[in-house]
């Protein structure tokens, strides 16, 4: 009964802290990160010179290095510049610059993956480039970059709880808090795995049934 | 002449693909270009259409006059409205169904009200006999079917000449006839087309002439009449003797299971 009571007691704190931090820092992140890798993308697939280059780079540091490492960097790093970031805003520039990275490569594949012949079909009834982009490559690419798009979420998700150490107060950090003072560490990281785990079972849940719409059009 | 390519020369890298190809495609022509496969076909008419880019040559189109190693964009669309391309593997829009895959080019790249374009495209797919499918994705069709959609996707847009390369190459047999019949209608309608092709039967019976392209260079052009009954250069009947040979075998493989033990 003790540790049902301990659950129940933590739960709502750990709710309230998912709810102000952990999901909207997740969404924000990956909205972000979205638009990066989309842009990160497009200039790997039409070739534009110089872009392209920056883009590899960019994607080779930030796959390369830990995302720790690149969150301390932000938030206790710059300010050695002058650049001082609150610790909410550093996340969101470290995760949706980390995350864009992963996410442009696997647009990039998605992209690859679209039959280049419609691109053809596509000048020659008037359309132009962007045109052809917008409206035929990019939304079939979407399709198949689905399913590593929404992992990418999931991988967020999880990975906001590292902004416990840059004193950012998410759903981690608030259980580490609850546990310092009753020394439950055991029941109370098992409860905030298991609120992890609710959240990215409803996030594989909601793209299943997205999947499944998606495949009843084309 | 309402289309006259005039020594177009095209390179990949060190290999000469096209040495200096020049035909010419009268208003209400239906042209085939045949030869054999590696003689540069397909580029030629991917040059003509600025899906690759010649190395030189001159284009004169509409009465207008093109240096292809000089073309503008500007030109290039302008041109590109007028023409339209069918492909060998029909190259459908995926994610539009075939109404849209008709009106794309119409409502995105020419700026006609929806509800034109909509009438204009389902006056195309009636012409091929695919207005029952108007909803249907490419995915759910049959490869003739997806041709006849293309077909319609081109002739939408109003072209004044359609160029087709190997059309119906892709389709299984018992598919070719449905797309060479609705190219038979309009031929008929008077329909001016440039047609790479490898049916014998298509080049012989519909189309007016026939251009025979081999090592990338023209050597034969005339009317279709005369190239099968009195083909002039030796290479010519070679290539028509190995295609007709080809002909007769596919048939007698065609025929052979209704005497089989089957
Ligand atoms: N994009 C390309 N890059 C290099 N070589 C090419 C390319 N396209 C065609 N070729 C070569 O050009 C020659 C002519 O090809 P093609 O025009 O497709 O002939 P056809 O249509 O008559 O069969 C072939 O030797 C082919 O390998
Ligand atoms: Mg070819």
């Amino acid at each position: 009964m003790k540790t049902w009571q301990i659950m129940s007691e933590a739960l709502p704190q750990m709710l309230k802290s998912a709810l102000i931090y952990t999901v909207p820092l997740t969404v924000i992140s990956f909205a972000i990160a979205l638009f990066i890798s989309i842009m990160i993308a497009l200039v790997q697939y039409s070739n534009v010179p110089v872009a392209k280059q920056i883009a590899r780079f960019y994607i080779w540091i930030m796959r390369g290095t830990p995302v720790l490492v690149q969150l301390f960097i932000v938030f206790y790093g710059l300010p050695k510049l002058g650049l001082v970031i609150n610790a909410y805003v550093a996340t969101v520039i470290t995760f949706s610059l980390n995350e864009g990275a992963y996410m442009a490569e696997t647009m990039r594949g998605a992209l690859e993956s679209v039959p280049k012949g419609q691109i053809e079909a596509g000048y020659c009834v008037g359309m132009t480039y962007w045109q052809i982009m917008r409206r035929i490559v990019l939304p079939q690419a979407f399709k198949v970059a689905f399913p590593g798009l929404s992992n990418s979420i999931v991988a967020l998700l999880k990975e906001t709880s590292l902004a416990s150490t840059i004193t950012l107060p998410e759903m981690f950090m608030e259980t580490k808090r609850i546990a310092s003072r009753n020394f439950e560490y055991l029941i109370l990281y098992v409860e905030v795995a298991l609120v992890y785990l609710a959240i990215t079972t409803l996030i594989t849940f909601a793209q299943r049934k997205l999947e499944k719409k998606f495949n009843k059009g084309y | 002449m309402m289309l006259e390519a005039l020594d177009i020369k095209k390179s990949f890298g060190e290999l000469e693909v096209l040495k200096g190809v020049s035909i010419g495609v009268e208003k209400g022509d239906v042209a085939a270009i045949l030869g054999p496969s590696g003689s540069g076909k397909t580029t030629f008419l991917r040059c003509i259409n600025f899906l690759e880019r010649a190395s030189s040559g001159t284009l004169i189109f509409d009465g207008e006059t093109f240096d292809l190693a000089n073309i503008t964009k500007k030109q290039i669309a302008e041109i590109r409205r007028k023409t339209a391309f069918v492909f060998q593997n029909y190259n459908l829009f995926r994610n539009k169904t075939v109404l849209q895959n008709v009106t794309e080019g119409l409502i995105v790249a020419r700026k006609v009200p929806k509800a034109e374009a909509r009438e204009k495209a389902m006056d195309a797919l009636r012409r091929v006999g695919m207005a029952e499918k108007a909803d249907s994705y490419p995915h759910e069709l049959s490869g003739g079917q997806q041709q006849r959609v293309a077909i319609a996707r081109a002739l939408a847009t109003d072209p004044e000449i359609i160029f087709f390369d190997e059309p119906t190459s892709a389709l299984d047999p018992e598919l070719i006839g449905e797309v060479l019949g609705v190219m038979r209608k309009l031929a008929d309608e008077g329909m001016t087309m440039l047609v790479v092709t490898h049916e014998m039967g298509f080049a012989k019976n519909v189309s007016s002439k026939v251009i025979f392209m081999d090592g990338g260079v023209v050597l034969e052009e005339g009317s279709s009449a005369e190239f099968f009954s009195n083909p002039h250069g030796e290479r010519t009947r070679e290539f028509l003797r190995t295609i007709l040979e080809r002909d007769e075998e596919n048939s007698s493989v065609t025929e052979t299971p209704t005497e089989g033990k089957e």
